[in-house]
């Protein structure tokens, strides 16, 4: 049992029951249990764009939560001012956010190493203050979804047939499996595209930007595709997030704490540059946030506490510490045949 | 005429952004450092000043002087043991942490002073004001420019007539080299974050003077910080005045056309000054 | 005479490479060492591990005795050796003058060298006093680099490639202030790939190959083979 390489076989299809036990929560769990599952995906979806940004391209972002925001308000506009159904309003927001990110990476990307940071926070703001101006979306108060939007949304009544219940719970099981789908397509996404040229690419770049260079990795180009496409993933999980919350603010839709700090700290004290890292991140933080939930905000202290050491005794998380101690590797991205994986 | 009173209440404004972004200015000078939690770090000195006013019953400016030698410790302490150890090639790191500390520092607060608004009262001298050539400004605003003045000018004599500034600029340089000099660089960074933390001391006696704060102000008081150091031209002291001013005035004179418009033409200005000129006002060297 | 500054058996490792196998090199007291070899037979590497910058077992260094292996960088500074960096190292942001007073900043020593003193030997720095350091001449810079390292007045000053991509006449010029400088007591080990130059004011030289010193005495007792062979490695 300690070879290394059966125990990695049997992680692979315990995952495995888990993503189908996943898939069927909203038809044997409560619907209690199929909400705060909704929360902990959407978070994971976060975490692993914001993962591939900064743990893997090096572009360490404080501003996803301008796409989470530019997300949410596409689909609002396209729900309210156009009258269209919240799943087209969905990959809406997906492109909104992905055209945002092009003057914001055209702008942030002048900045160098760590000053990047502040600029995308600084275009994140500027992005909520321009839609608090909004006059038809509510303004600095922001509005709701239209009564019932959610309950005759596209494939609602048909759930709401096969799971019975009513139309609140079929909803909510229809914005957890689109969750959970998007949560799994990002992480074949990512896993695909690392192994990829482009992917491999963005590696050498990290290990060594100048020999990168001379074997015809461009740079600027590879990093800012990353920032699109990651800013496209946020999009989507943003509008998807507020169909569920039925109501938006700027402050809700930008909030920086809720859509970028907590993603960070997921990521980092699960293991950032890593592609298990954010999901065990995102268990770690669902267990704080309950165990906590009466200290206030004695959690985000923990969060923080256990982010800083993190980065001071175990740069590569939770997952990191767990691969060096067992050697077990899965989703490995390392370019090495399996017996020399052993002999390690 | 109101434009130029508007103009004259952005600068003296800036004044007060300089004073928020001169401790970041130096501490990046020094040793590269961009410390995401100096907001909230802002934030906790005007908590001291708070507590050693009520405690003792002095008035703000007394207590300010007492909070200093705490916060250069706080500062000297936090470099030693948590920052100096993520110093590196690797930007991750110190991002990072001091990304950590502010959420720990931000809630923290939370937990002990309540999110209630607090003011520091310093008496009479809040409500006075004096006519400059015809436009009249407030006392405190007045004083707080002032005070950003000489503190940078005093940052400035530090960094390039003594022999700590030396001591600065040559690790600042070469964090090896400094070492066949005698030049422990933890100690320098230790120094020069304590010094960074006097001055955001000073920051906040005005900041708690002349308006509500509560722990949660911190982050958007570092936004204005690190634009005010990265248009100025990162390492540049002066700069870092002139950027404060320019989101000042930016800011005044947004809210003089609609008052839901100060924050936006600050951050507004900052991104333009970025775009026609990408390495800042003064840059001071080629980083 | 006993000697100032001993090396015992060290050895130096930059991750899995073993850069020293078990170098003795001993240096008395107003003596000058030269030590000599081809790129990469350890001689910078001694260089930095005498200084502090590469850590060591206590005993493998000793200065007057006392174990200093195991010291960072400015606590042997503290003791009495400091060096002339390779590549010269002078501070960008610093004028001349500052380069040179940062030299002595945590130690100033009881000895003859401080700001006049250096001019003295080298007045054209002191006309150059408020010129960046690196805004001179590479010989100039060396200058720098050597009155700044004479500062601090060390009982043991190191040089490390002072030659290196500087022109012959330059060179000559530099090595003419050695006299000044061992007149005032300090012994003196400079590293050195011109033989001839390493020769013409050493007391005794140390040839060093692939981390070991394969050859050591009096420049008048080695003959030209001997050297050849150290530096080269041919079998003799």
């Amino acid at each position: 049992m300690s070879d290394p390489r059966k125990i990695t076989r049997l992680i692979q299809l315990m995952g495995l029951a888990g993503v189908v036990l996943l898939f069927l929560v909203p038809v044997i769990g409560s619907r209690a249990l199929v909400q705060d599952l909704f929360g902990v995906l959407t978070l994971l979806i976060l975490a692993q764009n914001w993962n591939l940004l900064a743990g893997f391209a090096g572009l360490v972002s404080v501003g996803q939560q301008a796409f989470v925001g530019v997300g949410a308000y596409a689909m609002f506009a396209c729900v309210i001012l156009l009258g269209m159904d919240p799943l087209v309003g969905i990959a809406v927001g997906g492109v909104a956010a992905m055209l945002l990110a092009i003057p914001m990476a055209f702008f942030s990307f002048r900045l160098a190493g760590a000053y990047f940071a502040i600029g995308t926070w600084v275009v994140a703001e500027i992005t909520r203050l321009c839609f608090a101006q909004w006059k038809a979306l509510g303004g600095g108060t922001g509005t709701s979804l239209p009564k019932g939007t959610t309950k005759t949304m596209f494939g609602v009544p048909e759930i709401k047939s096969w799971l019975g219940g009513s139309s609140s719970a079929a909803s909510d099981a229809l914005t957890y499996w689109l969750a959970l789908i998007l949560a799994l397509a990002t992480l074949i996404a990512a896993y695909l595209f690392l192994k990829s040229r482009m992917g491999l690419g963005l590696q050498a770049l990290r290990d060594n930007e100048e020999a990168a260079r001379s074997v015809g990795v461009n740079p600027t180009r590879l990093k800012a595709w990353v920032f699109m496409l990651t800013a496209f993933g946020t999009g989507l999980c943003g509008a998807l997030l507020f169909i569920q919350i039925t109501r938006v603010t700027p402050e809700a839709a930008f909030s920086v704490l809720d859509w970028t700090a907590f993603v960070i700290f997921i990521t980092v004290i699960g293991g950032i540059g890593t592609l298990p890292g954010p999901i065990i991140g995102v268990i770690v933080f669902y267990f704080l946030q309950r165990t906590l939930a009466d200290y206030g905000t004695v959690y985000l202290i923990v969060l923080g506490c256990l982010g800083i050491a993190v980065m001071l005794f175990a740069r590569r998380g939770l997952w990191g510490l767990f691969t060096e101690k067992t050697g077990i590797e899965l989703l490995s991205l390392r370019q090495l045949p399996p017996t020399e994986n052993q002999a390690r | 005429m109101i434009w130029i009173d508007t103009l004259v209440q952005g600068v003296l404004l800036g004044g007060l952004y300089a004073l928020f972004a001169a401790g970041l200015s130096l501490v990046f000078g020094v040793m590269r450092l961009v410390n995401l939690a100096h907001g909230d770090l802002i934030v906790l000195a005007a908590f001291v000043i708070l507590s050693v006013a009520t405690a003792l019953n002095l008035n703000p400016f007394v207590a300010a002087v007492i909070a200093i030698p705490v916060m250069f410790a706080v500062g000297w302490v936090l470099q030693t043991y948590l920052l100096n150890r993520v110093l590196g090639d690797d930007i991750l790191p110190p991002l990072l942490v001091t990304f950590g500390l502010s959420v720990v520092i931000q809630n923290g607060l939370l937990e002990l002073f309540s999110a209630d608004s607090r003011k520091l009262t310093a008496g009479s001298i809040e409500a006075e004001s004096v006519s400059l050539g015809g436009v009249t400004v407030g006392v405190m605003p007045l004083l707080t420019f002032v005070s950003a003045v000489l503190v940078i000018f005093a940052l400035n004599q530090i960094f390039y007539r003594t022999k700590l500034g030396r001591a600065f600029r040559a690790t600042s340089d070469d964090r090896e080299a400094v070492g066949l000099m005698g030049i422990r660089p933890n100690n320098v960074f230790a120094i020069a974050t304590g010094i960074a933390m006097v001055v955001a001391t000073i920051a906040a006696l005005y900041l708690g003077i002349r308006a509500n704060f509560d722990p949660s102000i911190g982050p958007a008081r570092l936004l204005y910080a690190f634009e005010a150091v990265i248009i100025g031209g990162l390492g540049s002291l002066w700069g870092t005045l002139a950027g404060g001013v320019i989101i000042g005035v930016s800011q005044a004179l947004g809210a003089a056309i609609n008052p839901e418009w100060q924050i936006l033409s600050g951050h507004v200005a900052f991104v333009v000054v970025l775009l026609v000129r990408p390495r800042g006002l003064f840059p001071r060297s080629k980083d | 005479m006993e000697p100032i500054l001993s090396t015992h058996g060290l050895t130096a490792h930059y991750g899995d490479f073993q850069a020293l196998f078990g170098v003795d090199i001993d240096v008395r007291q107003g003596e000058t060492i030269a030590i000599i070899g081809a790129n990469g037979a350890g001689k910078s590497t001694l260089m930095r591990a005498i200084t502090g910058l590469l850590q060591n077992a206590p005993d493998a260094i000793t200065l007057r005795g006392e174990g200093i292996g195991a010291l960072s960088a400015p606590e042997v500074l503290e003791r009495g050796i400091s060096m002339v960096p390779e590549g010269r190292r002078l501070f960008p942001s610093l004028s001349v003058e500052e380069n040179l007073l940062i030299g002595g900043h945590t130690r100033t020593g009881n000895g003859v060298w401080n700001l006049e003193t250096v001019y003295e030997i080298v007045p054209i720095l002191k006309e150059r006093r408020d010129h960046p350091g690196t805004a001179l001449s590479g010989g100039q810079q060396q200058m720098v680099a050597i009155g700044r390292a004479l500062m601090s007045n060390p009982d043991v000053l190191l040089c490390d490639e002072l030659s290196l991509g500087l022109a012959p006449v330059v060179i000559k010029e530099i090595y003419a202030s050695f006299p000044k400088i061992k007149e005032r007591g300090a012994s003196v080990v400079v590293v050195e790939q011109d033989i001839g130059q390493a020769m013409k004011i050493a007391d005794r030289v140390y040839c060093m190959m692939e981390g070991r010193v394969t050859l050591q005495g009096r420049p008048d007792e080695l003959s030209r083979e001997d050297i050849h062979n150290a530096y080269f490695g041919v079998a003799s």
